[in-house]
């Protein structure tokens, strides 16, 4: 009965979206204007059937209700509640299925609050989101039906990749896709501007707070994503360029880009053309990022495989949407006036040359990306990794840092470098002092020390906005750049020093043997085997000390599941305040052996503190813009209350 | 931001071309699945150990551990989207009527495809395994579809043939059986 009701819902749900983008669509020409007054409502009630779709599918997967296919195959009456849960999510069928909620509330919520924009924009956004959103009902119902029924129902299911049975996995992906799906507002409103030629500040302080929610969730999605990398996979490492990767980070950058670009648009009224064709963009970069990752085109670590039949499904929508949006901004770009001049020293400049330089970096990971297909095309077979992507990306990146650090000191329209050179004075000399004490203590590659030196030279430099301030009224989004920009210094500063002072150490110990690893002393106390609720393990008992500090212990594991049958290493970690110490537990090497492989990376911590301030300055900046806008809605209110108490 | 306007024109069209091109490049991807041949490094090796789940419903599973029964067989690694798969199924079926026992492990597929498939092409197979994820088809050092191992009776992997089998080969693998007994 719930699958029914659910898959009844992403019926109407697609029909809904089918009759929002028609109505949107009349409503533009003259003779059907009536229709639009129930664009909005339409919208509304769709994102709400897309909720009702998803909660059935949540219910099914709470009760492990065997009879639907997608609940016998990912799912097992054995697991813990909350991975059940998760488990909805946690496969093909049901995260597009979260896609299209996500999409259908977003547009819900802008077709219920958004009064900016002329009505007319404001339809022709909400026909684009809902052409976006039929495409991936269409794709739901036909290719991929989440409520698809089994009989005969087996007895028990499949289980869920053993791999995704923890916490932060299940709730990363949910996070990348308010991310790529808040993009989608974006897209929409590039839509909606180019189709009635209404690209100015209005446009762009109505996307603002869309494109920093998105960049928020993916913000937090790449820092989790990559947390979760470095401690499931027992690697060691915290980004392997692998495709899954660049596919969340190609959106953010995009998103980086298309923020700053928002900012100058809404301040200025310059950069018009430029920030609807980022519009586009950031949201292309997260369909062309599902599809790469859903189609299994490309071979990577994550092989979330499904059949070409869905991908040939996923790149038509692709090139549908955005090959539409491309030739619509090719046809309508040249009629959108570029807007105000400034000259190339001032914050407008500064903000040109960052967002040149993120789309550098965004092409070179898309390429890098693509590479191994071209490359196949052509009869090789290659794999692209750090060599190509390191020094490639800190070629732009390098001088991004530096544009970051003097950008938000300029003054709009134009600046005198007399003027600013003085206040870098400061930043100038910690970076000159770092780097003359990098080169004393030697021994650091050029990358690492780029980035120890530009990183402690960034964190003064990203606080000076605030000098001159009256810090009581400076407002909030100051406040959330300045926490962005200082969280990018701070999340650069633990990549340079994981990278220039990490110790690693793999040996083959037997119980009761020690041995060290940096700092730390460590003491294979005893291998013993565990179970968990549907795995066994052995688990290593390692008493690790830090110089002559108390005794901790540290248990990493090496798990086996049986439903699937799988192998994880469950890495042990010891997080002090100056770094980590991280162990695994690999397998018995000759006779009574064990292998232990331990590495000590001091500040390593302070790559996913870093991320988590970026995204807390982008909270901060939410907060700010929604804030001044609600007070700006509330004053027009009181004004126009006062007037009709007076015309009374 | 000062560039005249018939070099804006140019540049106003570059984003579309730039994804079109990528769109062919994908679509070149997709459709040659068959393509990324690497050699497996498990010859004359054991099989790696898996179990997999029956790719019909109520059909036996494969697992590992029945392939060491002394007799040399076939693996054939295939999937109901994969046209050259088409291509090979009456090679295969050729190769049954002359003895070979051959197992199948169908990849990324679904019950209902797998079914079809087999409606349309004939069933060779002894026994099918389901690898949804692929994962037992990485570990047996396969990359693509059609693969078939020979396989022997002490569950050895005595031979790696890449792409279809044509009419061409079936002689050659009656030949990597014996040779495997």
């Amino acid at each position: 009965m719930t699958a029914e009701l659910g898959l009844a819902a992403l019926w109407l749900a697609a029909a809904l979206a089918l009759l929002q983008l028609m109505a949107g669509a009349l409503a533009l020409t003259a003779r059907g204007s009536a229709l639009g007054g129930i664009v909005r409502p339409v919208a509304v009630v769709q994102g709400l059937l897309a909720l009702i779709a998803f909660v059935a599918l949540i219910c099914l997967f709470a009760v492990t209700d065997l009879s639907v296919k997608l609940v016998a195959l990912n799912s097992h009456s054995m697991k813990p509640l909350v991975f059940k849960i998760a488990g909805a999510w946690g496969n093909h069928e049901g995260s597009m299925l979260l896609w299209v909620t996500v999409m259908g509330l977003a547009g819900g919520i802008v077709a219920l609050v958004e009064r900016r924009l002329p009505e007319r924009t404001m339809l022709a956004t909400l026909a684009g989101q809902a052409f976006v959103s039929l495409g991936f009902y269409a794709f739901l119902l036909i290719a991929s039906n989440p409520f698809e029924r089994l009989d005969p129902a087996p007895l028990e299911g499949n289980g869920l990749n053993p791999l995704l049975q923890d916490l932060g996995l299940a709730f990363h992906p949910p996070t990348l896709y308010l991310g790529y799906v808040g993009l989608s507002i974006a897209f929409s409103f590039a839509i909606g501007a180019l189709v009635t030629r209404e690209v100015g500040p209005a446009f762009a302080r109505a996307m603002r707070p869309w494109v920093l929610g998105a960049w928020i969730f993916l913000t937090l999605g790449i820092t989790a994503g990559s947390y979760w990398a470095y401690y499931e996979l027992g690697w060691g490492g915290w980004w392997f360029w692998d495709p899954v990767e660049n596919a969340s980070l190609m959106p953010w950058l995009a998103a980086t880009a298309l923020l700053h670009s928002a900012g100058v648009l809404a301040a200025r009224n310059a950069l018009r053309a430029w920030t609807v064709m980022l519009g586009v963009v950031a949201f292309s970069m997260s369909m062309v990022g599902t599809f790469l990752v859903r189609s299994g085109i490309l071979t990577s670590v994550h092989a979330f495989a499904v059949d070409p039949e869905r991908g040939s499904f996923i790149l038509a929508l692709l090139a549908i949407n955005i090959g539409g949006a491309l030739t619509l901004f090719g046809l309508r770009a040249s009629t959108v006036t570029e807007g105000e001049r400034f000259a190339v020293v001032s914050r407008e400049g500064a903000l040109v040359i960052n967002n040149v330089l993120l789309c550098a970096i965004l092409g070179i990971v898309l390429f890098g990306t693509l590479y191994p297909l071209v490359a196949e095309a052509m009869g090789a077979k290659v794999s692209v990794g750090p060599p190509y992507f390191n020094p490639m990306g800190a070629l732009f990146f390098v001088p991004m840092l530096l544009v970051l650090a003097v950008g938000p000191l300029l003054r709009w329209r134009r600046d005198s470098v007399e003027r600013f050179g003085k206040r870098l004075l400061i930043p100038a000399l910690v970076t000159g002092f770092a780097a003359v004490a990098a080169l004393v203590v030697g021994g650091i590659a050029l990358l690492p020390f780029l980035g120890l030196v530009l990183g402690l030279g960034l964190a003064v430099a990203s606080v000076l906005p605030l000098r001159d301030r009256n810090l009581r009224r400076t407002p909030l989004p100051i406040w959330g750049m300045v926490l962005a920009h200082f969280g990018v210094a701070v999340a650069l500063l633990g990549m340079a020093s994981e990278s220039a002072w990490s110790v690693e150490r793999l040996v083959a110990l037997r119980a009761g043997e020690s041995t060290s690893v940096g700092p730390w002393r460590v003491r294979l106390a005893d291998v013993e085997p565990v179970a968990g609720p549907n795995w066994t393990a052995l688990e290593g008992k390692l008493e690790v000390r830090y110089g002559g500090g108390a005794e901790q212990v540290l248990r990493p594991q090496a798990r086996s599941f049986w439903t699937p049958p799988q192998q994880t290493s469950e890495s042990a970690l010891l997080t002090r305040w100056n770094g980590q110490l991280y162990a695994v537990l690999g397998e018995q090497a000759s006779g009574d052996r064990w292998q232990v492989r331990l590495w000590w990376k001091p500040f390593v911590t302070l790559i996913w503190l870093g991320g988590i301030l970026i995204a807390l300055g982008g909270v901060l900046a939410v907060i700010g813009h929604v804030a001044s806008d609600l007070r700006r809605i509330v004053a027009r209110g009181k004004i126009a209350y006062r007037r009709e108490r007076q015309g009374r | 931001m000062s560039a005249s306007p018939r070099s804006r024109s140019w540049t106003i069209w570059l984003p579309l071309a730039l994804f079109l091109a990528f769109i062919a490049l994908v679509a070149i991807g997709l459709f040659r699945p068959a393509d990324r041949n690497v050699a497996s490094t498990l010859i004359e090796r054991p099989l790696p150990e898996f179990v997999l789940p029956g790719s019909l419903p109520g059909t036996p599973g494969l697992r590992s551990a029945e392939l060491k029964d002394g007799r040399p067989r076939l693996l054939n690694i295939f999937a109901s989207w994969c046209i050259p798969c088409r291509v090979e199924a009456p090679q295969l079926a050729e190769l049954k009527r002359s003895g070979a026992i051959v197992e199948g492990i169908s990849v990324r597929d679904r019950p209902e495809a797998v079914q079809a498939f087999l409606a349309e092409h004939g069933n060779p197979f002894t026994r099918i395994g389901a690898d949804n994820a692929g994962s037992v088809q990485l570990a047996l050092g396969s990359s693509g579809v059609p693969e078939t191992y020979v396989i022997d009776g002490r569950g050895r992997i005595r031979y790696q043939h890449i792409g279809e089998i044509r009419p061409e080969h079936v002689a050659m693998l009656l030949g990597k059986l014996e040779a495997a007994r």
